[in-house]
């Protein structure tokens, strides 16, 4: 293998691996935000003592957020130099605001959030904890626009030529709203709701299923069902936003998400199939007629472009993005129903009756993460041969100082250690969910919290 | 030569600074992580870590600033060195991983082989972290082979050499200094009396490492004295990091463990001074070709973007001291391990 496959691959391992936490924290940042609201607001221990417990688990997920994600940061350098030549003018705004925004914020406050139960009062530390959520979404904001900006360049031009050819910035914030980068990020963001969400509602199910700390599951769900609710709803609408942006900007994506190899109107939409990419069709698969037409134009007889009329070099591997979008949305659904269906039982008083919709829920956990997953693989090699999108290949973004031996040895190395952290991170957090809520905080104490 | 307060001089020194408040904080935690197994008891090494439990994290984002900052303002060296270092810094990164692991998952089981695996995974790995970054110094003094592409042309073991070796032992030096002198500041009772002990080793250690490295550097890289014989005011600096050093044992006999600290910060930030007066307006030299040497200029973003994110660095500045001095305030005083600590 050559030095492009490697890089790329160890790209994707490190990139996916990270991609584990970062949603969680965001997802439970907004979920401890709430509970430690309702414990100013209503002063019952109950609230704080859930919220203790979530911030546990909150802290194992935020440390492997940062150990890993600050091997993605180094990584441009290390295997995309030329790349970030490319971009760093453009590229590096975004992620020197992140840093000063974002990253301080959350790691300074995730200190008090974390440690300084005994050391602050407690509406000091709602809003240590109201801060870190903040970071970690203000985090995913500029990623999610540097990343748009690979995908839809704006407010930038090219100077110089061939090897000395760069990306320089002429409006910093054509750049920062490029035409894809506001539906992404609320894309982005309901995803890692969801994932915080569902993990709580899996943890809790758990608890009501060996009938242990049966309030604090209860409280746990709820509160969860209706982050779960708003954020699959407000997916379908920003999916649906974003394909469109898509079909503006990248025809070539689209084509390849929905497997449209000639131009056509009256275009159908696929639930499943499997794409021959040699003979250009779709194997077993089901079909909506003029269905993406009409999604994408609000009329069958809009046009979409297909993958012939781009040149062979610039198109995106097919069958990939088509699997990985169309399971995507097929979970995105399952998402919605599972939601939907829990507010309903709710709503009919039954919700914690069905032990079956308690098992459904356990498992739950996983398809936002396979979803975020999914997403991403679209978004990514749906952009292929590209870099940035129409201005630079990603077999030209590559370090020209780096061999493939150099390649496969990190590539092995990554591997190996990430497949020991997963280990150690489902370890640790199967203990801390062993271990559940301290029952002892609910005890009423004479003397409170110190310094309230 | 002619010195200009442009743009790209005035990011040249911000993203030093940004290295500086690196080297002070996460400069501390490292030491304490080299020291970490010199502390034999359990109960010891949790305090030692709980000492930098809170902070160690907001410290490495120091780091990972600075890495952005420098991918910002300065692209070509972003580009040039992280590719061209690649063994060396994919070795900082697994260490980087290891010790936030380590930190994070020694204290969650209870057992003996647990916790001495993460101990030592802990301080080696801080220990090499602290190593890696002052080889990475001791390569921009030397200066590295580089072609007109601004491509790193040599290889690994091009990085590694008695100078850069030096240049790495003290760094460790350095910030085992710095780091005793944290724990002084906050352990009580006999793991106290230690520590203090550990002060004035680490600083002759460290002061023997300081001297040999000032000679090796005058004797084989003159060029790095070049500013401070056309500009004789500079040697302000150097004094103001011998008296910074000397300082220390002072503040330590006195019983003053919070001056000892900030005299101890203040030596390295004149330290990276010294340093950053030497290459100055080069970043990275090439050598043996000075021609293809990325300079600030050669090497820098747009006016354009260097003025951006000098408004962005305005704007989130006073925010983020202002909040990391509020988060070591209310840190402030001795360890007291709670079922919260590590």
């Amino acid at each position: 293998m050559d030095v492009e496959i490697l890089s790329r691959l160890q790209f994707a391992v490190t990139i996916a691996f990270h991609y584990i936490y970062p949603p969680l924290s965001i997802g439970l940042g907004v979920f401890m935000v709430i509970t430690e609201g309702m414990y100013l607001k209503t002063k019952d221990k109950f609230y704080e003592q859930m919220t203790k417990f979530w911030v546990k688990v909150f802290a194992l997920t935020f440390a492997i957020g940062v150990a890993t994600g600050i091997v993605m940061e180094f990584e441009f350098g290390t295997n995309w130099a030329t790349y970030s030549r490319f971009v760093g003018d453009v590229f590096g705004s975004a992620l020197a605001a992140e840093g000063i925004f974002a990253f301080f914020l959350e790691s300074g406050f995730l200190a008090v959030l974390v440690f300084g139960w005994d050391k602050v009062g407690p509406k000091m530390h709602f809003f240590s904890t109201l801060m870190v959520a903040l970071g970690s979404m203000f985090s995913a904001i500029w990623i999610v626009v540097a990343n748009s900006w690979m995908q839809t360049p704006a407010g930038y031009h090219i100077v110089g030529e061939g090897l000395n050819a760069r990306a320089e910035i002429t409006d910093f914030w054509a750049m920062v709203f490029n035409p894809s980068s506001v539906d992404r990020l609320l894309h982005t963001i309901s995803g890692c709701w969801l994932a915080g969400a569902f993990l709580v509602i899996s943890v809790a199910s758990y608890y009501l299923l060996k009938d242990k700390h049966i309030r604090f599951a209860k409280s746990s769900i709820k509160i969860a069902l209706v982050m779960a609710l708003i954020a699959s709803l407000f997916q379908l609408f920003t999916g649906h936003q974003s394909a469109v942006g898509v079909a503006k900007n990248q025809p070539a994506k689209l084509a390849a998400m929905e497997a449209v190899f000639n131009d056509q109107t009256n275009a159908p939409l696929y639930l499943f199939g499997w794409v021959n990419e040699d003979n250009q069709e779709v194997k077993f698969g089901i079909a909506i007629p003029s269905m993406l037409s009409y999604l994408i134009g609000w009329d069958a007889n809009t046009k979409v472009t297909g993958l012939n009329s781009f040149p062979e070099d610039e198109r995106p591997p097919v069958n990939i993005v088509f699997q990985a979008y169309h399971l995507m949305v097929a979970i995105g659904f399952m998402l919605i129903a599972i939601s939907v269906l829990g507010v309903f039982l709710w709503w009919k008083g039954t919700l914690f009756k069905h032990r079956w919709l308690l098992w459904v829920f356990v498992f739950s956990v996983l398809l936002p993460q396979i979803a975020n997953q999914v997403g991403w693989i679209t978004a990514e090699v749906g952009r292929q041969p590209w870099i940035v999108y129409g201005l630079m290949k990603t077999s030209e973004g590559l370090s020209k100082a780096v061999q493939a031996g150099q390649v496969w040895y990190s590539l092995i190395m990554f591997t190996l250690i990430y497949i020991g952290l997963f280990i150690l991170f489902i370890y640790l957090l199967n203990n801390k969910i062993q271990h559940g809520p301290e029952e002892a905080d609910l005890i009423p104490s004479e003397i409170g919290h110190p310094k309230a | 030569m002619e010195f200009t307060f442009d743009l790209n001089t005035i990011w040249f020194i911000l993203i030093g600074l940004l290295l500086t408040g690196y080297a002070i904080l996460d400069g501390f935690d490292l030491g304490i992580g080299a020291l970490h197994l010199l502390v034999k008891k359990d109960i010891d090494r949790r305090i030692m870590l709980n000492s930098i439990g809170p902070v160690w994290d907001g410290n490495e984002v120091w780091l990972v600033t600075g890495g952005g900052a420098l991918f910002a303002a300065f692209p070509h060296v972003y580009a040039t060195v992280f590719s061209g270092f690649y063994n060396a810094i994919i070795m900082l990164l697994f260490m980087l991983i290891f010790r936030a692991v380590a930190i994070e998952f020694r204290s969650k089981r209870p057992m003996k082989w647990w916790r001495q695996m993460w101990d030592f995974a802990f301080s080696v790995a801080s220990i090499l972290i602290a190593f890696l970054m002052g080889v990475a110094l001791g390569n921009i003094i030397t200066g590295i082979p580089l072609d007109a592409n601004k491509e790193y042309i040599g290889t690994f073991w091009n990085m590694i050499n008695p100078y850069t070796v030096l240049v790495g032992i003290t760094t460790v030096a350095l910030f085992m200094m710095h780091g005793s002198i944290y724990g002084v500041l906050k352990t009580e009772g006999e793991l106290n009396q230690r520590l203090k002990g550990w002060v004035n080793n680490s600083i002759i250690f460290f002061v023997i490492c300081y001297v040999t490295t000032t000679m090796a550097t005058l004797i084989y890289f003159p060029n790095m004295a070049k500013h401070f014989k056309d500009f004789p005011p500079l040697f302000a600096l150097a004094l103001i990091n011998m008296l910074a050093i000397a300082n220390i044992p002072r503040e330590i006999h006195h019983g003053r463990e919070f001056m000892a600290f900030l005299s101890s910060a203040a030596s390295i930030a004149s330290l990276l001074a010294l340093f950053a007066v030497g290459i100055f307006p080069n970043i990275v030299l090439s050598n043996p070709n000075p021609e293809f040497s990325l300079t600030i200029y050669n090497a820098a973003s747009s006016q354009k973007t260097l003025t951006i994110m000098l408004i962005i660095a305005a704007i989130g500045v006073p925010f983020v001291l202002a909040y990391t001095i509020s988060i070591y305030w209310i840190f402030r005083g001795k360890v007291k391990l709670t079922n919260m600590s590590y």
